[in-house]
């Protein structure tokens, strides 16, 4: 009797007019796409997107080339010289990300004795020729004068879950 | 109707035929490409909006110049021919495909005098050239030396092959209930004082099931696109096309489709005929159950996942032939009763 039932429903197509009537009314429902220039989902404060080098309200470079977040880093996209300042500090000479190497799991952020390393909000940004998207010391400092207001903010939010 | 014509007609003398036919071939292919690329545009909006998008809307509003903006691209795109390739084959495929794509609809009546050729054994032809479809597909996979596209092609081919004997049989059926090959004559036969009951699609309503679901796999379409699955064999047999190549498969395998459901519209849904006595038969129509047949098309794709390959051979040898020959005894039998309305 159940095979003989199964028969019908399978030879009456009944699954597949059930099948189509979803589809059917799912044609009529509402949208959920995101127009994205237009429209934005939310983003959280957490967010791991282009990195900025930040500096102290006084203007002084964060960064003391401890060298953590090359060592930490999976993708090896973090390229850091150190050398001696005049007035005697420990300073990067060169500080380079690659962000076409860079997978922004977000351990260089998290391995900073001096939070001078971090991830922004920023994620629409783009490179027009090779090299476009390897980022100097200067071009992530840059980015994080541009965006402090932010990045500080940011941070404060997140300050009592670390 | 076309009295007007007669001086130019004079003038041309012999010249007139040839120039004449033309100019209706022209009218009918020129049309068809519009109606392939808003047929693409609206696929993308059906499925999209089945699936809770809303599918294109960037090019033009409401994305209305997509196609032309995809055409564009395409046209603009080099073809390559991959090395080890039999070139000759290569570039001709896409022809293959098209071209009895195209030359079906010689003989479709769009509706009482609108045809271009009022053939008699109409339906004859239409099954020819519609088994012609084929050869582009297996010469396609076979010349671009690639397995993906052997595979595809090898496939498509034991497809198409299979599925066309039952859609030969329920094309039997209609033949029998209208007793003409002729397209224009089987819509008449169907005509009469109850509108849409007269239609074949209510007494041969297996035999419409089966011929939609074999044009649904006779023109490659999901859920029986397993010449191209995309998932299993990249692309399947045109795979190494690019350009205006790809784009030729991709106008015949729309072509197709349309044709197929002007076919099913013509056969099984009284063609030109009004659905209810008391509105007048008119060409709009035919273009609305058309329509109405092509969106199922694109229902279909929305709906239902891809067969596996040995599923499709299953339903295609095991479930349809046997029960289209029974519905042609069955059709038969019932006609000599006095019982057959039709």
């Amino acid at each position: 009797m159940e095979k003989i039932k199964e028969f019908f429903k399978t030879f009456l197509l009944i699954e597949l007019l059930k099948g189509m009537a979803l589809t059917g009314r799912y044609m009529f429902a509402r949208k959920i796409t995101v127009q994205f220039p237009d429209e934005k989902t939310p983003q959280g404060y957490r967010f791991r997107g282009l990195h900025a080098q930040r500096r102290y309200p006084n203007g002084e470079e964060r960064c003391i080339g401890c060298k953590l977040c090359e060592a930490v880093c999976p993708a090896l996209a973090i390229k850091i010289e150190v050398a001696e300042r005049a007035d005697g500090t420990r300073r990067t000479t060169q500080y380079d990300i690659d962000l076409t190497k860079c997978i922004f799991c977000g351990f260089c952020e998290e391995s900073c004795p001096v939070d001078a390393i971090v991830e922004t909000r920023i994620f629409e940004y783009h490179g027009e020729k090779r090299g476009d998207l390897y980022y100097t010391k200067p071009m992530l400092l840059a980015v994080g004068d541009k965006h402090e207001a932010q990045i500080a903010k940011d941070r404060a939010s997140d300050a009592k879950y670390r | 109707m076309m009295e007007w014509l007669e001086p130019i007609q004079k003038m041309l003398g012999s010249a007139w035929l040839p120039i004449w036919t033309v100019l209706k071939i022209v009218a009918i292919v020129l049309p068809l490409m519009g109606a392939v690329a808003y047929l693409t545009l609206a696929e993308r909006k059906v499925i999209g909006w089945m699936q809770i998008r809303i599918g294109p809307n960037r090019v033009g509003y409401f994305g209305l110049l997509q196609p032309l903006a995809d055409g564009l691209k395409l046209l603009m795109k080099e073809i390559i021919v991959p090395s080890g390739a039999n070139k000759f084959l290569f570039i001709i495929a896409p022809i293959l495909t098209l071209m009895p794509a195209l030359a079906v609809w010689a003989v479709i009546p769009f509706n009482a005098e609108l045809v271009v050729a009022n053939v008699n054994a109409g339906l004859l032809y239409v099954l020819a050239m519609a088994s012609l479809g084929v050869y582009g597909v297996i010469i396609a996979g076979w010349a671009s030396n690639s397995k993906y596209a052997f595979l595809g092609s090898l496939r498509s081919a034991a497809q198409i092959v299979s599925y066309e004997i039952a859609m030969g049989f329920a094309l039997v059926t209609v033949l029998m209930a209208a007793q003409s090959l002729n397209l224009g004559d089987i819509v008449r036969g169907q005509q009469g004082a109850h509108g849409l009951l007269n239609w074949y699609f209510i007494p041969l309503f297996p035999m419409f099931v089966v011929y939609f679901i074999s044009g649904v796999a006779e023109t490659n379409r999901a859920p029986f696109d397993v010449a191209e699955g995309e998932s299993e064999i990249v692309a399947g047999f045109h795979v190494e096309y690019s350009g205006m190549a790809f784009a030729l498969f991709f106008l015949g395998e729309y072509a197709n489709m349309i044709l197929v459901s002007f076919l099913t519209s013509i056969m099984f849904l009284g063609g030109w005929l009004s659905p209810v006595p008391f509105l007048p038969d008119s060409i709009l129509w035919m273009f609305i159950k058309v329509a109405f047949v092509l969106f199922l098309f694109l229902w279909f794709r929305a709906t239902f996942p891809r067969y596996r390959y040995d599923q499709l051979m299953r339903l295609g040898w095991k479930v349809f032939i046997p029960v289209s020959l029974i519905w042609v005894v069955v059709v038969g039998a019932w006609m000599q009763t006095s019982y057959w309305l039709w």
